[in-house]
């Protein structure tokens, strides 16, 4: 499935930018200006990394995109009809859901991993799974992370629409599900934002998944945490390019779908 | 549309289930996982005992703990009272001698607490002491950190009594050679992650040599009468490798710049 591991990192090591030669290079620049080397460096190391389509890279990016989006798909399943069901509904622990998922938004995700952690080793509730250490773990820490940000933002955008719709909606004398679905179609818009921000924090995140995930080599090491092994090398090139490769990839993402929304086209805003 | 893309959602989740023949899940110290060996060790061991090891890059407190919880099958980890306790305790099978390496005091290259000249590695504290130089400590109850606050009671030093000279950062051994890097401190480091390290700034190796100074590495299979999904016939098919000729030639014959970092010195039959 993949080249054996570690045979691209190290070509690349000891190939096109040696760690050797760039170690050299921080023992005499180091007094001075060695910031800014160090980004350059980083920027031609990603360059390169992306040119040549270095297969590892290829790899750990790719489980980045698919933990995340995975985390994100399951979140908004979650969060959206959550988030709709605040809105149209009206029950004794309404506010006091909408006030503990604006406070979850902030939640750590350290802790958060701490905690799923925990209940998923084997000497915890859930570690029978034997679901500590996969990818899968990543996930559910993600989901964890991401559905109080999502369903809060959502929450406000379909709050606004439903002040809107109330009227019309409780006159044509509709049900609950249909009140729920109109409004998640017609804020859709401002929906795929709330998705958007969710990713953003999933795709950045280091430390929930660094616990859970435990950085292994070709079974869950994402960009975030390969960029903290290589800056606990000091090899801050490479950990540069990885971050470089992150930001460029996030950027896609969000434009992708901005394109498939079809947001900012003709006269629609 | 949508239909496709939960196609692909569902591959794309399925794909991470399907893996490699054998799997076994071994807990390692960073300062092994940093000298570069496992990149060495590793391709070896998938292509011998078709056996893909996944490494877990923790401290050896950490690593101590994930054995005992039993989300490992093995550890391999270089400080020899948790070792011997974690076996005693029952968490392990047994403790098997694999290879040494050793310990290196890395300093600011103008060495101001006069290190080098040591003839102890005892001496060589107390001079560091002595100065108030800054030094960073792991912090992180890792073996490291262990060796280093027993190289401090050997010099007749105890470690929570300094000033703020000394700075234990509790991290990994490569961020605290950051830290020490960008303090320009005294740090004690293994010879592998520093000969490895790629930002050593103004900082050189001053002191090394003295035999408290060796690092002892051991493995130690979990207990599978403690946790029964422990995948005892892999863990041993690694240790007959490990301890064999072949990994023998592997670990002797590595070198950093020219510089040899293990000793192999496992007993070719276990007790």
């Amino acid at each position: 499935m993949h080249d054996p591991p570690a045979t691209s990192w190290r070509l690349l090591r000891t190939g096109l930018v040696s760690p050797r030669k760039t170690g050299h290079f921080h023992a005499k620049q180091a007094k001075g200006g060695s910031a800014i080397v160090d980004l350059w460096e980083g920027l031609r190391h990603a360059f390169w990394l992306v040119v040549t389509f270095d297969a590892e890279l290829a790899d750990i990016a790719l489980r980045s995109l698919r933990v995340t989006l995975t985390a994100l798909f399951i979140a908004c399943l979650i969060a959206l009809p959550l988030a709709a069901l605040l809105a149209v509904r009206r029950f004794r622990w309404r506010r006091a859901t909408i006030a503990m998922l604006n406070a979850l938004m902030g939640l750590p995700p350290v802790v958060v991993g701490l905690i799923v952690y925990i209940f998923l080793s084997r000497s915890g509730p859930f570690g029978a799974l034997g679901l500590l250490f996969t990818p899968t773990a990543m996930i559910i820490a993600q989901v964890i992370i991401i559905v109080p940000l999502i369903a809060s933002i959502a929450h406000q955008s379909l709050r606004e629409l439903w002040a809107e719709y109330h009227d019309l909606l409780i006159s044509l004398n509709v049900t609950q599900m249909q009140k729920m679905c109109t409004l998640l179609w017609d804020a859709r818009r401002a929906l795929l934002t709330a998705a958007l921000a969710g990713f953003g924090r999933g795709i950045g995140e280091v430390g929930a998944i660094m616990i859970v995930g435990g950085n292994i080599d070709n079974a869950t090491r994402v960009l975030t945490t390969a960029i903290a092994l290589e800056t606990g090398k000091g090899e801050f090139a490479l950990a540069l390019a990885l971050g470089f490769v992150l930001i460029a990839l996030a950027l896609g993402v969000n434009l992708l779908i901005h394109w498939i929304g079809q947001t900012e086209r003709d006269s629609r805003w | 549309m949508k239909q496709t893309l939960l196609l692909a959602f569902l591959a794309a989740i399925t794909a991470g289930i399907a893996q490699a023949a054998d799997q076994m899940r071994m807990a390692v110290t960073t300062s092994f996982h940093n000298s570069g060996l496992a990149d060495v060790l590793l391709p070896e061991i998938a292509k011998d005992l078709d056996l893909e090891v996944q490494l877990l890059v923790v401290g050896t407190g950490q690593a101590l703990r994930l054995g005992e919880a039993g989300d490992v099958d093995a550890i391999l980890v270089h400080s020899r009272s948790a070792e011997e306790a974690f076996v005693a305790d029952g968490f392990g099978t047994h403790r098997r001698e694999i290879m040494y390496n050793d310990f290196i005091i890395v300093g600011p290259s103008d060495d101001p607490a006069g290190t080098a000249t040591a003839e102890t590695a005892a001496e060589a504290l107390q001079s560091i002491a002595a100065s108030n130089a800054a030094f960073v400590s792991r912090g992180d109850d890792s073996g490291t950190h262990k060796k280093e606050l027993s190289l401090w009671a050997d010099a007749d030093l105890a470690a929570d009594t300094f000033g703020e000279w000394y700075r234990a950062v509790g991290a990994g051994m490569g961020a605290a050679l950051n830290t020490a890097s960008g303090l320009n401190a005294y740090i004690l480091s293994d010879r592998a992650s520093w000969l490895n390290f790629g930002n050593k700034g103004d900082l050189a190796m001053l002191f090394s040599g003295d035999p408290v100074l060796f690092n002892q590495y051991a493995y130690l299979p979990v207990n599978p009468e403690l946790h029964p999904h422990v995948k005892t016939d892999l863990v041993s098919k690694l240790e007959t490798w490990l301890t064999s000729d072949r990994a023998q030639a592997l670990i002797d014959g590595y070198t950093i710049d020219g510089e040899t970092l293990f000793v192999f010195n496992a007993e070719p039959v276990s007790n």
